[in-house]
């Protein structure tokens, strides 16, 4: 933040303070609440009629629902990336992006654990987890993480908003009412002493601590989902590391287009600059770099013995049904941003934006390429099955769904940004008087 | 009055009359009216044919044949019971390839007599073709009820589980229907019940039972169970007893014996000398289901091909 020094605390907490939404925004919001209000009927109309309206069968049992789940636990790994490994490795560029990663980590990881109830046969016997849960079950496992990755990145978001929380609700007249009273709710015990500060201070470190392995284990347990299973596709060793690391660039790659969202749309030019691209760029190189590498791994080994159980699926990923969106992935997912983005001048924030945008889409696809293809090529062959069985393509109530809590996820962080400061107000004070 | 109907018919008779009386002795421990007088709201003319039972302390006693109440065919076995399985039993099914024609008759027992959706069969019967020169085959598949079995480790919550006897079952009323049984079996064995199952009203309104697979539920799975509710009545699974060829011989392994209803053997000397084998011996699953290969066929393959829309030879 080198052209910061001449400001005061006033006007950072002017630039960085929650904004009304403006004609823009309010469409943005109107359209998001729309999707998920077209998901939330193609919700209902599945608790009616049960699983049928999808375009699963007995070979396909996993559809777009699974993916959106594998794709939504990906990128919430980002949070322990950017709160906990940058500020464990003493990287110091990354205080305005903490509260970005870990609002993408919280609201992705909640929309995890709601597609993965919609995904169920009998979403009313969830409780069964509990009651009757068996310990050696993956999915038992994934509860376990997941909901302790959940609560670790609830508190990474709330803890370090404790000192803003002081500072909107010495604004009382300024916000509108029903804002203050979640101010007053979540911070008035705040008073931001030493001790306070001592204790927050320390719960943080600790949370970043505990977050990464936390982190490391929701993704590896969901590649264990399917690498637990014999099936050609997912009966991989190298699940665990090629999930996390596809995790990490898919996190980046959000964490990316969010920075320049809220850049332009709340003209915090002075406050994600030119640099934070930059940086941000360098760890999305080495990501993408890293996941193509456990990419190849996945791929090629196979491919080079080419077992039997095997070819079937490779070739049909290679050069089959699945190969333009297996190529697409591949490319738009990781190559080509690695192309732009190694430049210097692709590390610009407009190239930078594309790049990002081009790795998510590109992550979504690679999501839905582990999952289905498998299915398609059981070991004993598809028969005696209805013939609608042997296809895959997700109806209309499927595509609502995983949509609409798409469009959730951006609604989340879009109505957090209305009420918090997503750049942190006071580290970024405290930041410019140290300098 | 619960195990009547898995025993013999002597047996069973002697359990009813005995339960019965236990039952009617309990009863006039609490009121001094006869266990056999019927309840106010009921008149029940005595029809004069006596029959015999012997009471609890050991004397024989005459009761007119009115005052019995016939027991229902219900399979009250409680769901614990269902879960631990029939102590001393080790099930085994042997397949034998050389005997199949693909009249699909074990298949269409099996969906007619538990409701099964129609297209989807928990019964299916392959065209195998396994390499270039070597013939190509009819393969019935049920579950292979795996001694180690995929899905019984992956699901979260118990609702399916290996007994006792060796059977894998499903609880269907504790099923969440997140599927990962059925991305686990690598004998594609299992069905989800994607939407209510249409079912007659009589099987909707029972009980599910984990020994009959009935009443299928709505976004629950489904598969071969062994059909263990023949087998306490005596009898033999759906399938066995449909196939007109014998293909099917089930039975138990502690007695070494398997039978198709026509033919009984020796389980091991069938598997031994007829070297049988399990499918995909290799993935550790240790599966109950052996195959006899198809050698010395009694059938050609085309026989069973007009009983196939397209084909698809798999392999």
């Amino acid at each position: 933040m080198e052209n910061l020094h001449q400001l005061t605390a006033e006007k950072i907490t002017r630039d960085l303070y929650p904004q009304k939404f403006g004609k823009r925004g309010m469409i943005w919001t109107a359209t998001l609440a729309v999707i998920c209000l077209i998901g939330a009927f193609a919700y209902y109309r599945q608790l009616k009629n049960g699983l049928v309206v999808t375009n699963m069968g007995d070979y396909v049992s996993w559809g777009i629902y699974i993916s959106n789940f594998v794709f939504f636990v990906a990128i919430s790994l980002v949070g322990s990336l950017v709160t906990a490994i940058f500020r464990l490795g003493n990287v110091t560029w990354s205080t305005p992006l903490t509260r970005i990663a870990e609002i993408i980590a919280v609201s992705a990881i909640l929309f995890a654990s709601l597609i993965i109830i919609v995904d169920m046969g009998r979403p009313e016997r969830l409780l069964n987890l509990f009651s009757h849960g068996r310990l050696q079950s993956p999915i038992v496992w994934d509860v376990v993480v997941i909901s302790t990755y959940l609560l670790i990145s609830i508190l990474l978001l709330y803890l370090p908003l404790l000192p803003d929380l002081k500072i909107m609700n010495q604004q009382k007249d300024t916000n509108p009412k029903w804002a203050n009273k979640i101010y007053t709710f979540l911070g008035s015990f705040w008073k931001g002493n030493k001790e306070q500060k001592k204790i927050n201070k320390k719960a943080v470190i600790l949370l970043s601590i505990t977050i990464i392995p936390v982190a490391f284990c929701i993704h590896t347990v969901t590649s264990w989902l399917f690498a637990t299973t014999y099936r050609p596709g997912w009966d991989s060793t190298n699940f665990g590391a090629y999930f996390v690391s596809g995790a990490f660039l898919v996190g980046s790659g959000a964490v990316v287009v969010a920075m320049y969202m809220f850049r332009r749309f709340y003209k915090l030019e002075k406050y994600i600059t030119e640099s934070h691209f930059d940086h941000m760029g360098k760890a999305l190189v080495l990501l993408a770099l890293l996941y193509l590498y456990f990419n190849v791994n996945e791929y090629l080994v196979p491919a080079f013995k080419m077992k039997k159980p095997e070819e079937a699926h490779l070739s049909n990923l290679f050069a089959g049904e699945f190969a333009p969106m297996f190529w697409f992935a591949i490319l738009v997912g990781m190559i080509i941003p690695i192309l732009i983005v190694i430049n210097r001048k692709g590390r610009k924030p407009l190239p930078m934006f594309i790049a990002g945008i081009m790795v998510v889409i590109g992550a979504w696809f690679k999501r839905y390429l582990i999952v289905t293809p498998t299915l398609l090529h059981p070991f004993l062959p598809m028969h005696d099955a209805p013939e609608k069985f042997k296809h895959y393509f997700p109806s209309w109530e499927e595509w609502a769904i995983a949509m609409g809590s798409l469009a959730g996820a951006l609604l989340i962080i879009t109505l957090f940004v209305r009420i918090f400061p997503i750049i942190p107000i006071h580290e970024t004070i405290e930041e410019n008087e140290i300098k | 009055m619960c195990d009547c109907n898995k025993d013999n018919k002597c047996n069973s008779r002697r359990n009813f009359l005995l339960t019965g009386l236990v039952a009617g002795a309990a009863m006039a421990g609490c009121s001094s009216e006869s266990p056999f007088t019927p309840g106010s709201d009921q008149q029940v003319i005595p029809s004069g044919e006596k029959v015999k039972l012997l009471s609890v302390d050991g004397e024989i006693i005459e009761v007119d044949k009115a005052f019995l109440k016939p027991v229902p065919d219900l399979p009250q076995i409680s769901n614990a019971e269902q879960r631990k399985g029939i102590a001393g039993k080790s099930f085994v099914m042997v397949i034998d390839l050389s005997r199949c024609k693909n009249l699909k008759k074990c298949q269409s027992a099996c969906n007619h007599m538990h409701h099964i959706h129609p297209g989807q069969n928990w019964i299916k019967v392959h065209p195998m073709h396994d390499a270039e020169h070597t013939a190509p085959y009819w393969q019935p598949t049920t579950c292979m009820h795996c001694d180690e079995p995929p899905c019984v480790k992956v699901c979260p919550v118990d609702a399916t589980f290996k007994r006792q006897d060796g059977i894998v079952s499903i609880d269907s009323d504790r099923c969440i229907g997140c599927r990962f049984c059925m991305a686990a079996c690598p004998y594609s064995t299992r069905v989800f019940n994607w939407e209510k199952p249409d079912l007659p009203e009589d099987i909707e309104q029972q009980h599910y039972s984990c020994e009959t697979s009935m009443p299928q539920k709505k976004g629950t799975v489904g598969k071969c169970d062994f059909c263990p509710d023949m087998v306490r009545k005596g009898e033999l699974p759906h399938c066995v007893s449909a196939c007109p060829n014998g293909v099917f011989f089930f039975g138990d392994m502690n007695e070494d014996s398997v039978s198709n209803g026509a033919e009984t053997f020796r389980f091991s000397d069938l598997v031994r000398d007829k070297s049988g084998y399990r499918l995909m011996e290799d993935l550790g699953t240790k599966p109950r289901v052996y195959y006899l290969p198809p050698v010395n066929r009694n059938f050609k393959f085309e026989d069973g091909l007009k009983n196939e829309g397209e084909i698809k030879y798999n392999s």
